[in-house]
């Protein structure tokens, strides 16, 4: 199981956090794609916290963070 | 040809009550631009870098850049440049609002306010003139009251102090009307020692300064265009306001929680931006000329107030333990009611309640509000005392996290750079900004170098050393530019250098590259630097506190990882041309500072 955390306004209509089976060789992208989130708005994406490009492999049991482009200071 | 500056400084001295005007340096402005910059160099100019910063010897200089009330989008801010009474070395804290638009349509670009006067005072400026008029009746007077009493509806803003500016607190916040301030390293008890409580200008109409070359305005729509298709200043900052940082931060396990012990906070998904929207937010605030909208205006009981920033929540969220958003916006309240700046205000907090977790402060001197944390009530509580302090604690957490650790005999405890409270970015899993921190000319800053624009919200490396000292440059160099020029920073996340340049010169006149604008930001920067040096600044001082070089953070995002502080900031020195910390005479003289 892979846990998906969502941020800002991917939460509209998924909720704050979504269980994703596990499938193999499977990658940020392929989980933001069945989430219904565009390619476009994938501003940040970490697997356990760490930077991770969109064609990362997304290993059993880890956490997803999913954020929108956002900003401040 | 008309250009956006007005080209006139007023002069104002406190101790003779003279009021003079004279025109602004041209010179100078093409050296230095305006702001921050310009400021800078007409302090060094004005007073001797190593007078007491509370004495009527040092001056305060309010400064608008040229492009502060054009017509351009955030075309509003202005800085209030003097030396600092909390680490004695230069302070630029910056505003947006519409004070300072509204001071340029009276006709100034800036204000020296120098002297001290005898009994509390402050200005009014219109267009038909100055005066210093006596204010006994203000002084002890909070924000909003003052504002209350001065303000002319539609016309006039206030620039003020609340009580712990007139109480000397070395966190005192230059307030803008009631909720927007000018707020770092303790200007506003630099007016308090200048008795010096208001300054309200009032003017007819607001008449934004488009000068009369047609490219000007071709250039800043252009420029608003730039900024509105952006995603992150287009549609990111409006949605959500700076408090979105909240979960990303805490994601990278870079959230300073209970005075940087650890770097993730449990709750932080109950202070994040996106609880905010859904349960406290009441409308977007925008300053002046704004086309973003960042701010946030939020309900507090019955009454609606101007909202926490990331670094409010931050502070006084996960930094005091504290995980109820209520408390937080209170918090923020009351700091604008008594002037302090909220990102230091907090951090002493917090480092008084490790203080109390550690047994250096009893439950006696707390008076009944236990500096433990977790404790809502005690932010609030605390934050009026230190704008009004009544005890010996009080007055002692006035002065800041340095000084409070420091009478403890546990310095290291006080999470400063330079003696300023750092914000809430941990420097042990953000390599970059630790060493923005570390030489941030005024210390412990984020707006500085903005390096979490890349290091978090765009694809460099958070975690790798490499390519640091020069990104760290960049950053500062170009945030000193922007500074000076009266824009803010949130445009950054839209334009660049060539941006910059094309609407510096449009508006002004003044011919200059993309190149020629970091040189200029490289300029201020040394110049700062320069200040700082002959105001007795040692190389030793661009350093972090010990926790962040050798207490690592070890979480879900971070393998106990300390800053390497030790090996960038070598790298950063001979990427600046300086030698232990401070510029080379080969340096100053290519940059034409000397």
């Amino acid at each position: 199981m892979i846990k998906v955390k969502l941020f800002a306004y991917f939460r509209n209509g998924r909720g704050k956090e979504v269980d994703v089976e596990y499938v193999e060789n499977q990658t940020i992208l392929d989980i933001a794609t069945l989430l219904g989130i565009e390619k476009d708005l994938l501003a940040i994406t970490l697997i356990n916290g760490r930077q991770s490009s969109l064609d990362t492999v997304v290993e059993d049991g880890k956490n997803l963070y999913l954020f929108p482009p956002v900003g401040g200071g | 040809m008309m250009n956006t500056y007005k080209g006139n400084v007023l002069r104002i001295n406190l101790t003779t009550r003279s009021v003079t005007q004279e025109p602004l340096n041209m010179k100078w402005a093409k050296e230095y631009i305006g702001g921050r910059g310009l400021g800078t160099k007409m302090l060094m100019e004005e007073i001797d870098p190593q007078v007491d910063p509370l004495s009527e010897d040092n001056k305060i200089i309010i400064i608008n850049g040229p492009l502060s009330g054009a017509k351009v989008s955030t075309g509003c801010r202005y800085m209030v440049v003097t030396k600092s009474p909390l680490n004695n070395m230069i302070a630029s804290s910056n505003s947006g609002g519409i004070w300072g638009a509204r001071l340029k349509y009276a006709g100034y670009d800036a204000i020296i306010v120098e002297g001290k006067a005898s009994n509390p005072v402050y200005i009014d400026i219109d267009e038909s003139g100055v005066k210093i008029v006596d204010a006994d009746e203000l002084w002890g007077l909070e924000t909003s009251d003052v504002v209350e009493k001065l303000k002319i509806e539609g016309k006039s803003s206030v620039l003020n102090i609340g009580t712990a500016g007139e109480n000397l607190s070395l966190m005192a916040a230059v307030m803008n009307d009631t909720d927007r301030a000018a707020a770092r390293s303790g200007v506003g008890a630099v007016l308090g020692s200048k008795h010096l409580k208001a300054i309200r200008v009032s003017v007819s109409e607001e008449k934004c300064i488009i000068g009369d070359n047609p490219a000007f305005k071709e250039r800043s729509v252009e420029a608003a265009k730039t900024i509105k298709a952006n995603p992150v200043s287009g549609e990111g900052l409006p949605s959500y306001g700076t408090a979105v940082l909240v979960n990303i931060v805490n994601s990278v396990g870079g959230l300073p929680t209970n005075n940087w012990q650890t770097s993730h906070f449990e709750n932080a998904e109950s202070i994040s931006g996106e609880e905010m929207s859904e349960k406290h937010l009441v409308k977007k605030h925008f300053c002046h000329n704004c086309t973003i909208g960042c701010g946030r205006v939020v309900k507090m009981d019955d009454k609606v107030v101007g909202g926490p920033e990331y670094e409010t929540i931050w502070g006084f969220g996960s930094d005091a333990g504290i995980d109820n958003f209520e408390s937080i916006i209170k918090a923020n309240y009351y700091c604008n009611e008594v002037g302090l700046d909220t990102i230091s205000a907090s951090a002493t907090i917090a480092a008084a309640m490790e203080l109390y977790e550690k047994g250096f402060i009893t439950d006696e001197d707390c008076d009944g509000v236990a500096l433990k944390f977790g404790n809502n009530e005690a932010i609030i509580e605390w934050i009026k005392r230190m704008g009004n302090p009544t005890t010996d604690l009080a007055r002692l957490m006035a002065q800041g996290s340095y000084r409070l650790c420091e009478h403890y005999g546990v310095p290291e405890l006080s999470m400063t750079a330079k003696k300023l409270e750092m914000p809430a970015y941990d420097a042990r899993a953000i390599q970059g900004i630790g060493l923005n921190y570390a030489t941030s000319n005024r210390g412990g800053c984020h707006v500085r170098g903005y390096t979490i624009a890349v290091e978090l919200l765009g694809d460099v490396d958070r975690t790798t050393i490499e390519g640091k000292a020069k990104l760290v440059m960049a950053f500062q160099d170009l945030t000193a530019v922007i500074d000076s020029l009266g824009l803010c920073l949130f445009t950054s996340f839209a334009l660049g250098a060539q941006d910059y340049a094309e609407i510096f010169s449009s508006a002004t006149g003044l011919e200059i590259t993309a190149d020629d604008i970091m040189t200029t930001g490289e300029r201020i920067y040394n110049l700062e630097r320069l200040f700082n040096q002959r105001a007795g600044m040692v190389s030793e001082d661009d350093n972090l506190p010990p926790r962040l070089l050798n207490e690592p953070v070890n979480n879900e995002a971070n393998d106990n990882t300390v800053s390497r502080l030790d090996i960038m900031l070598p790298q950063y020195y001979e990427a600046r041309g300086w030698v232990d910390g401070f510029p080379t005479q080969d340096t100053l003289k290519r940059l034409g500072i000397i």
